[in-house]
């Protein structure tokens, strides 16, 4: 049970970290598809 | 970037389960097109209307032509030798210059008329085939409960028990099973979102739960692949077919008789589920990754070069599969190939948690708490109980001073 909820907790613990981790290196779909005229935050 | 191990496991994989909708014969008759002066004829436009196959060779190459254009004073000069129908020609056969100010190889592509095809066949063959496979499945599992009912330990329960997985093994284990419903579940969340989901919830609802979910897929698939590998690895050794599969077979696993053949750590059944899980697991992730990283990682079209060099095309009858794929082809085939294989690996998933659960007494402890009674063992896993057995007791030799 207890290998159970640590994989559980594992789960969320690296889909956050990849998220953000991924957003750090430049690969949201802004920065991979937009091109400098696109203003997508403003 | 091409991988062509994958694109050659997916030829394999592809001869198992054919997308039909690829095929690429044009079945249209020749047509004399003398009345409409080269153009398209009516007949064109409704054998297009019927879904059919039709040869756009006579007119995707007629996009004007600059050095042929009148002066700029002359009747239509500012046009540049291409009419607005051969500029439109030009788009829809991706001959056009187009610059545009955002990334990407897609960027260019403004009329993809692939996309229609896919789209009819995500929403119609596959989200009913593959709804169809998954209510089917447990269909056949509750019928097989209702004849079967629960496998039963026969002999009588010994009350000691036996380590069947360490807990790195389970931990694994779950997070490769926890993370495989997440997927599984906004999968179908994404996939039938508009036929089913939208006329149920409404636009508003539905909007943030396929927000939710496209999170959840997107950065849960990461620790499915690491599961992945690691129960690759631990795994594996356990997993290579031997003789005693055979006779496991032959007896169709005493699921049906009262009769336990014996096995190893894994049967024949699991050994089935290990590598299911490994080949298919590992074709959702490399379909997954394209998915993810659009653009970046096409397969499709070197597999379907090879498919149709190594003559498996033509003998499936798709005769020649296209092998110059647009930028969105290549993610529309991904998808396809990524819900494909999805639907059927929840379909063997859900037998394997339907037996690891309801349908064995005594299974579920080997992923709990690791420890199987040893008379289910025995019964299940005879070999594996002798040779845990064995080399207890040559530890306890082992550790047994000399005197």
């Amino acid at each position: 049970m207890k290998a159970m909820l640590t994989a559980f907790v594992a789960i969320a613990i690296i889909a956050i970290g990849s998220n953000l981790v991924l957003n750090q290196a430049g690969f949201s779909s802004q920065e991979q598809g937009a091109g400098s005229a696109v203003r997508l935050d403003n | 970037m091409q991988i062509r191990i994958f694109a050659l496991i997916v030829a394999i994989c592809m001869s198992l389960f054919p997308v039909t909708s690829v095929a690429q014969t044009a079945d249209a008759p020749d047509v004399s097109r003398e009345a409409t002066g080269g153009a398209q004829t009516l007949e064109d436009i409704l054998a297009r209307q019927r879904g059919e196959v039709v040869d756009n060779g006579f007119r995707s190459s007629d996009i004007g032509n600059p050095d042929s254009a009148a002066a700029m004073s002359d009747q239509l000069g500012t046009l540049g030798g291409a009419s607005d129908p051969e500029l439109w020609r030009a788009l829809r056969f991706g001959t056009a210059d187009i610059r545009a100010s955002n990334n990407g190889p897609a960027a260019t592509v403004l009329v993809q008329d692939g996309g229609m095809k896919w789209l009819l066949f995500r929403e119609g063959p596959l989200t009913t085939y593959g709804g169809y496979l998954l209510i089917g499945t447990l269909v056949v599992l509750a019928l097989f409960f209702l004849v079967r009912g629960r496998i039963r330990i026969d002999g009588e329960k010994t009350g000691r028990t036996v380590e069947r997985f360490k807990a790195v093994e389970r931990f694994g284990h779950w997070l490769l099973a926890g993370s495989f419903i997440l997927l599984g579940v906004t999968g179908l969340v994404s996939l039938f979102g508009r036929k089913v989901m939208i006329p149920l919830f409404g636009h508003e609802s539905f909007a943030v739960l396929a927000g939710a979910s496209k999170w959840i897929h997107n950065n849960v698939s990461w620790a499915f692949m690491i599961a992945l590998v690691m129960i690759f690895v631990m795994w594996v050794i356990h997993n290579l077919p031997d003789r005693t599969d055979i006779s496991w077979i032959l007896k169709g696993g005493g699921i049906f008789t009262k009769d336990h053949p014996p096995a190893k750590k894994f049967n024949a059944g699991q050994k089935l589920i290990f590598w299911s899980v490994i080949v298919l697991g590992a074709s959702i992730s490399v379909s997954g990754l394209a998915l993810l990283f659009p653009f970046e990682i096409n397969l499709f079209a070197a597999t379907f070069e090879k498919l149709n060099s190594l003559g498996i095309s033509s003998l499936l009858g798709l005769g020649e599969l296209p092998t110059a794929l647009a930028p969105h082809e290549e993610m529309q085939y991904s998808q396809l190939w990524h819900a494909i294989v999805s639907f059927v690996l929840m379909a063997i998933i859900l037998a394997h948690i339907y037996i690891g659960s309801v349908g064995m007494e005594g299974a579920y402890d080997a992923m709990g708490s690791g420890q199987v009674e040893e008379q289910w063992a025995r019964e299940h896993h005879a070999l594996w109980v002798d040779e845990v057995k064995a080399k207890e007791s040559a530890t306890i030799k082992g550790a047994t001073p000399a005197e």
